[in-house]
């Protein structure tokens, strides 16, 4: 949970991308990472998830702490791209920890970045396994965006399906932070998720 | 007045901090005529102006009214109306649920396309 914190101050400290923004976090869960900026003064924070007992949670977790500016919807992201594509040059920012993606799932972790990137009008912030860091950077090139690995991070992550082998694995994580050569024109830039 | 777009069984006025700055910057992202439209089929227009003024930066009443219909009016239970289509998406706690049954996902092109194009890493 510290890592989570000190993930958000350095976000809105070092580059301001919190404070007075319209905040996106897709793959929210319980909402750690949106009711975090929503307590860090973001503007408005809207979190997207497809789970909706993860959901639940997340009402009872803004209730505890009291926040009003956070909104969640409950879409399918790797599957309906018709009504994520209407927030499109939306967000000042999306922040995620992205589904890092299982057998059946593989690159869904590239999925949400690209939507990400479309939302997004100032920066991205994503967790990504460090051992995905080179092809990210590569991807990063080809999609003409800006990559730079903000912090590296270690995440401990009980066993959750059965073919997992051991109780729990650390893993080590970056927090990558994507950003645009040019400013994003009303229409947004030229990478899109769809039409 | 068109066919409503949302519909209300549930509501709820939240108290949020004005931010006047946040508000301006917001307006040019949305729709200003369906935000109207919402607020008329809850009932909640107010004082809300029709349509865009010239200048809403500067006037705080604009604004005000403009935050209280997107940050403070809440429907926690109804049902959000497609336009187009006329498929009802219904809203629980508060939060709308858009996922979309077995016979709705692919609208063709657009939803093969993105998911053809394998950047997984292999």
């Amino acid at each position: 949970m510290t890592s989570i914190t000190r993930m958000l101050h350095t976000i809105n400290a070092s580059f301001g991308d919190i404070e007075g923004k319209l905040v996106g976090d897709l793959g929210c869960g319980c909402g750690i990472l949106t009711i975090g900026a929503a307590m860090l003064e973001a503007g408005c924070c809207v979190g997207f998830d497809i789970d909706e007992d993860a959901l639940s949670i997340a009402l009872e977790n803004m209730d505890e702490f009291e926040i009003e500016n956070v909104d969640f919807v409950n879409v399918d992201l790797s599957g309906d791209i018709d009504y994520i594509s209407k927030w499109k040059n939306n967000f000042d920012t999306v922040i995620m920890n992205p589904p890092f993606g299982t057998k059946k799932n593989k690159g869904i972790d590239m999925t949400f970045l690209k939507i990400a990137l479309d939302l997004a009008r100032t920066s991205v912030y994503s967790l990504h396994k460090t051992s995905t860091r080179d092809h990210i950077q590569r991807k990063s090139k080809e999609w003409g965006i800006k990559m730079e690995t903000v912090a590296e991070l270690r995440f401990n992550l009980p066993a959750s399906y059965k073919f997992h082998k051991q109780k729990s694995v650390d893993i080590e994580v970056d927090l990558l932070r994507f950003s645009f050569h040019e400013k994003k024109n009303q229409s947004g830039a030229a990478s899109s998720i769809g039409r | 007045m068109a066919d409503p777009t949302v519909t209300v069984n549930e509501m709820k006025i939240r108290e949020v901090d004005f931010n006047p700055e946040f508000i301006s910057r917001m307006i040019p992202r949305i729709e200003w005529k369906a935000l109207y439209e919402a607020a008329l089929s809850l009932d909640v227009v107010g004082n809300l102006s029709p349509e865009l003024i010239t200048d809403y930066e500067k006037d705080e009443d604009f604004l005000k009214e403009a935050h209280r219909v997107l940050m403070e009016v809440e429907v926690i239970k109804g049902f959000l109306i497609c336009p187009e289509s006329g498929r009802k998406f219904p809203i629980e706690n508060g939060i709308p649920n858009m996922l979309l049954n077995e016979g709705e996902v692919g609208d063709g092109p657009a939803q093969s396309e993105a998911l053809q194009e394998d950047d997984s890493m292999q």
